[in-house]
């Protein structure tokens, strides 16, 4: 008894770290520049594809395809969605940004659909299909490694959010970029950071989640979903409110399946999700935003 | 006067191509036309809670699958649809009526992701409980009714019972938007707190959108699930809801004749790249992410910008 629970802890752990990694990209969109990316689950199920085309296509092993394949994902995902599909609607309000990232949704999807195939891929996992047994109980080594990597992600982040000049531009920029502006921040810049880091968390995630799940063009229809539910969970203003989001999110989930119903596992972090927005709607660790009369 | 003039010759030229398009197209242009009407409804009723109001709703697909299951399941038990049909929408007024309370909680994006959620709850509940929609083999043999004694079961009979309900829907939201509470509408979206001061129940008027916007999505569905004769859960998902909201923006968020150029984009538009074939979707995807770049305030504010560079009209007479 004990045993599964604490595996299950394990396994929710390691989910949750990934819905924590691409729900921190989807916040720091939103705080620099209101961008309310409907299209970052299939930010996540894209990369995968990359390393996948990288290593059939081009012959490359998995190590140097996921090089090639970042490197891609940060032009793309990071650098040309920003330039030309954010910078030119993001004077005009939240609204049309939402519609054109539904676009992009729809776009990535059908184009992995028709281009590389409607089946599941096997995808090269990170760790050997091992268990480690730990004081009696065995855990995945899998689900071990993708913990151990989450939480570098998110130190190393923070880290460089917290202590570095950029980082602490960065900040600045996103709590009031105007008076960022008179102090002399590239406020610009700043903002086109926050794209790439954004690009590069959702390759990681995609990296860590896809041996999982298999490589399918319909994956991230409910790693948004998700992504974005623990981003609002959390608090959608915040760091580190995505990552409690996100870990919350993980191991609800996965015990959620595992004792009441696996047909109803997404409901509970749904009901989690309204009752959350209207009784502490900035979040649980969020701070609150000031509204806009 | 020449403009009112162009207005309703343009009208009746619309009115005319509608009346006589069924002999001009095979049965699958007949009902891609009747969902274009089904669909407008929906989308007129969120307009009203989104262009008008301007309280962002992701439920809308969730009504319509309300609207539909409500009918499915009482008509194939016998249940006379006009019945069937009141029920249905009444039942959408009331929960929209319901979930409105949320949205004098919370604005914006917040707002968008209550309704979300509660849209795929929805889903889930029509996927799971299988006692009484079917689950995922969903509900067959969905009677068309009769109208004066006349049956619908013909596609093209149903698709002017469709056109009928988008005329007496678009003839009610015309009224509406001009009545009183339609002002109130555009007065709770500019500036609530203004229009509090002013005298306008802004509580009042919120609620009433959203009940408003989701009634309209229960008739949608009423009159989609006779449409396609057969229904399960997959065409209610969140994905409808992204589509109706694409449709409002697109044709133009707050103008009266937004849904319905929007449906036509969201409905038609999809179906005339068919001969891209495979890519269909994709150059779908393309023109709307091309179109938001170009004009964000929708096909209807281009228009606006080509005719009339400068001026400002007011938002309720648009």
């Amino acid at each position: 008894m004990l045993a599964d629970i604490l595996q299950l802890l394990v396994a929710g752990l390691a989910t949750g770290a990934i819905y924590a990694l691409v729900a921190i990209g989807f916040t720091l969109l939103w705080q620099t520049s209101q961008t309310i990316n409907f299209a970052q689950g299939e930010f996540v199920m894209l990369p995968a594809f990359f390393i996948l085309i990288a290593m059939g296509h081009f012959g490359l092993s998995f190590w140097p395809a996921v090089g090639v394949a970042t490197l891609v994902s940060i032009v793309t995902l990071g650098l040309l969605f920003k330039r030309l599909i954010v910078d030119p609607m993001i004077r005009h309000g939240v609204l049309p940004l939402v519609i054109a990232t539904i676009g992009l949704a729809i776009l990535m999807k059908e184009a992995i659909r028709e281009f590389y195939g409607a089946d599941a891929q096997p995808f090269p996992p990170l760790a050997a299909d091992d268990n480690v047994t730990i004081l009696g109980v065995s855990f995945s080594l899998q689900n071990i490694v993708i913990v151990a990597i989450g939480i570098a992600a998110v130190a190393a982040l923070q880290l460089f959010l917290n202590r570095t000049r950029t980082g602490r531009c960065m900040q600045a920029t996103a709590q009031n970029p105007t008076v960022a502006r008179l102090l002399g921040i590239p406020v610009e810049r700043m903002i086109l950071y926050t794209f790439l880091i954004n690009a590069a968390l959702v390759m990681l995630a995609s990296v860590l989640i896809t041996p999982i799940y298999l490589a399918k063009f319909t994956n991230g229809e409910w790693l948004g979903l998700y992504a974005f539910i623990a981003a609002i969970v959390g608090g959608f203003n915040q760091v580190r409110g995505a990552i409690v989001g996100g870990i919350l999110l993980g191991v609800v989930d996965n015990f959620a399946a595992a004792y009441i119903s696996s047909q109803y596992r997404l409901a509970l972090p749904l009901l989690i999700l309204i009752l959350v927005i209207l009784f502490r709607p900035q979040g649980l660790v969020g701070r609150v935003e000031e509204r806009t009369v | 006067m020449s403009r009112r003039v162009l207005a309703i010759a343009a009208a009746a030229l619309v009115a005319a191509f509608l009346l006589a398009a069924p002999f001009g197209f095979k049965p699958y242009g007949v009902f891609i036309l009747s969902t274009w009407a089904v669909m407008s409804i929906a989308a007129i009723g969120l307009n009203l809670t989104l262009g008008y109001a301007g309280q962002i709703s992701l439920a809308q697909a969730a009504f319509v699958g309300i609207g539909a299951y409500v009918t499915a399941w009482l008509t194939t038990r016998g249940w006379p649809f006009w019945s069937t049909y009141l029920i249905g929408a009444t039942a959408c007024f009331a929960i929209g009526w319901l979930l409105g309370y949320p949205a004098l909680r919370v604005q914006h994006h917040y707002l968008a992701f209550v309704t979300l959620a509660f849209t795929t709850l929805v889903y889930l509940a029509f996927r799971n409980e299988e006692w009484l929609t079917g689950g995922i083999y969903g509900i067959t043999n969905i009677p068309r009714p009769s109208v004066l004694g006349l049956s619908t079961e013909p596609g093209r009979v149903y698709y002017y019972f469709c056109l009928a309900h988008l005329a007496l829907v678009s003839a009610a939201a015309w009224w509406l938007i001009r009545s009183p509470w339609g002002r109130a509408f555009v007065a709770v979206r500019e500036n609530p707190v203004r229009a509090l001061s002013l005298g306008v129940d802004t509580r009042r008027y919120t609620l009433m959108a959203f009940a408003l916007g989701a009634g309209l999505g229960g008739i949608s569905g009423a009159l989609y699930a006779p449409l396609v004769q057969y229904i399960d859960p997959s065409p209610f998902a969140l994905g409808l809801s992204l589509n109706l909201l694409l449709m409002v923006v697109v044709g133009g968020s707050g103008y009266f004749l937004g849904p319905y150029v929007g449906a036509i984009v969201a409905v038609l538009l999809p179906e005339w790249l068919r001969f891209t074939e495979g890519y269909y979707l994709m150059a779908y995807a393309v023109l709307v992410i091309a179109l938001m770049v170009v004009c964000p305030a929708g096909l209807l504010g281009l228009v606006e910008r080509v005719l009339k560079p400068r001026s400002k009209a007011v938002a309720s007479d648009r």
